[in-house]
């Protein structure tokens, strides 16, 4: 049996008095590409906040690789090997395609103001060693090319590329995202779902994908949940719950 | 005139730390300091009361200014304790104006609006009045030199890399592993501490303080300094400060020639000429004189094969 790398065991989250996320409980298993689907408002990005740790949870408990993290702040999630990506990328504009992944490199000692001011040669020479590592990642998701242009002129798409290599470069093991396939040009999405592909088959990253294009999600994930207006809906293979009632009910629609 | 550039170039060198002081908190980091001459005033009278009151050397009473302004800093800091935005202009403001509040009134300790006279100055003996106010400019450029290469080679270095990405979008560098809450108060408090330093020497060179020395006009001509300059640009900081400073101080020359106005007019119109220049910077120009370098600089590229 493989090891467990999310639990969601009964997060709840009110916003305004409303539970927009309710009693939900699942898991992520470790080198597995699961999809968290459902309609708009259903409370899917609430859910990846809460992963993340942008978000504390009104109730519930939150297990990463079998250790209690509920209500742990953004960084020290992110230390356990949990990284998302932003449903409206959050590239850094003013920075280098380069710099935007290099400042997520874990445990740079140049990171630190006193190693920052006196000990240049050290950090000069880390900060070698993880360009070329940055680069590896540049690679991965082929932005190379674009490295040394800031973020802010990057392509919708690459800015979604780049979020992943930044994940990539923070070590994360399991990594979320926020509808990376959306406003993405159609030939580019092929190019993210080979890249995930690939991350997950040759890296053995795990992901947690929300997503609306439904040939996306077919392609990519081996399981998915489905939440609509708080609740856990369904969970099973993508076909398995196409063809469940309520969830063609509440999402799928006529789309199924 | 000789004695009255010495003199506008070793204030300037007291604004230009100052200017570096906030490019590390604003410039590189985001945080919102509008109560920079509160920092600045706790190093003047820090200083002043450790070598006058206390009876310690000079560098004693700069080095304790230095302490006395991390810490204010870091007190004021975790006031605010996101240290967002709006919340910390407002509680820099207030912190501010309630250590002017303090200077005028803690008469035992800061002698009130009557002035705190400071006899300490960091010259050695022996040396005639012209030579005096040399080294006095030695000693404060030699100051802002040493701020300069500090906080130029942080803003260089990946410590430096997360500031500017916190000032971004602080969320990023959050859910990259970065404790954004730690590296602000960093930046907030090293620069503070570099603000009481400019304090200590301005104490040292006036010779006598009084509150008034430490009023709003400080920071807005800091803030000046640094939007002329170039937010995010240590040299832009240092530029700016000079550009400013030769512009405020230079324009006492105006009065002779228009003999029309009235003091209190020219003295006007020496910030009506720069909010002019402040003007027409951010309206032209609006990442500053020497703006901020995106590209990276110039790193090691992979080596390639050999053969």
């Amino acid at each position: 049996m493989k090891p467990v790398r999310i639990e969601v065991d009964g997060l709840t989250k009110k916003l305004g008095g409303v539970a927009v996320v309710n009693n939900v409980s699942f898991q992520v298993d470790a080198g597995q590409i699961m999809g968290l689907i459902g309609p708009n408002g259903a409370g899917k990005t609430t859910m990846f906040n809460l992963i993340s740790g942008v978000l504390r949870p009104d109730a519930g408990k939150l297990r990463v690789n079998g250790r209690d993290v509920t209500g742990l702040p953004p960084y020290k999630l992110a230390r356990h090997g949990i990284v998302r990506s932003f449903q409206l990328s959050r590239e850094l504009d003013r920075m280098s395609v380069l710099d935007n992944v290099l400042l997520a490199a874990a445990d740079h000692p140049g990171e630190h103001m006193a190693n920052a001011l006196f000990r240049p040669f050290a950090v000069r020479r880390a900060e070698a060693k993880l360009t070329e590592k940055a680069r590896e990642m540049l690679a991965l998701v082929a932005l190379t090319p674009h490295e040394a242009k800031p973020a802010g002129t990057l392509s919708g798409g690459q800015k979604k590329l780049l979020e992943l290599a930044r994940a990539l470069m923070a070590g994360a093991d399991t990594i979320l995202l926020d509808e990376i396939a959306a406003g993405v040009a159609p030939h580019l999405v092929e190019e993210i779902i080979e890249i995930v592909q690939k991350l997950n088959r040759d890296l053995g990253k795990t992901f947690l994908i929300i997503e609306h294009n439904v040939g996306f999600i077919r392609a990519l994930t081996s399981r998915v949940v489905v939440m609509a207006a708080g609740e856990l809906l369904a969970e099973g293979s993508f076909d398995h719950v196409s063809r469940n009632p309520a969830v063609i009910d509440s999402y799928l629609g006529q789309a199924a | 005139m000789d004695a009255y550039l010495v003199a506008i170039l070793t204030t300037a060198a007291v604004y230009v730390i100052l200017a570096l002081a906030l490019n590390i908190q604003f410039g590189l980091t985001g945080l919102m300091n509008f109560g920079v001459v509160g920092f600045y005033g706790v190093g003047a009278y820090t200083s002043g009361i450790m070598t006058e009151t206390l009876g310690q050397p000079i560098l004693l009473g700069m080095l304790a200014a230095i302490v006395v302004g991390g810490l204010a800093g870091g007190l004021v800091s975790l006031l605010s304790i996101r240290l967002s935005g709006d919340f910390l202009a407002i509680v820099t403001l207030g912190f501010a104006e309630t250590m002017r509040l303090a200077f005028n009134n803690e008469d035992w300790l800061t002698r009130g609006p009557r002035g705190f006279l400071i006899m300490t100055r960091p010259v050695i003996d022996g040396l005639g009045r012209g030579a005096t106010a040399w080294f006095i400019l030695g000693v404060f450029v030699l100051a802002a030199i040493i701020v300069f290469v500090v906080l130029n080679r942080l803003a260089g270095s990946p410590f430096g890399r997360v500031l500017r990405a916190i000032r971004e979008d602080d969320l990023v560098p959050a859910t990259l592993g970065k404790n954004v809450l730690a590296y602000r108060l960093q930046a907030f408090v090293l620069g503070s501490a570099a603000m009481a330093l400019a304090g200590s020497l301005y104490a040292h060179y006036v010779q006598t303080i009084t509150p008034d020395n430490f009023t709003t006009q400080v920071a807005v001509l800091v803030w000046m300094s640094l939007i002329v300059g170039g937010a995010g640009n240590m040299k832009g900081a240092v530029v700016g400060a000079l550009v400013v400073t030769a512009i405020y101080e230079g324009t006492r020359f105006l009065a002779p020639l228009m003999e029309f106005l009235t003091p209190t007019q020219v003295s006007a119109l020496r910030f009506i000429i720069i909010g002019t220049l402040l003007i027409v910077v951010v309206r032209y120009r609006p990442e500053g004189l020497l703006p901020e370098r995106i590209a990276p600089r110039s790193r090691p590229d992979p080596v390639p094969a050999a053969g």
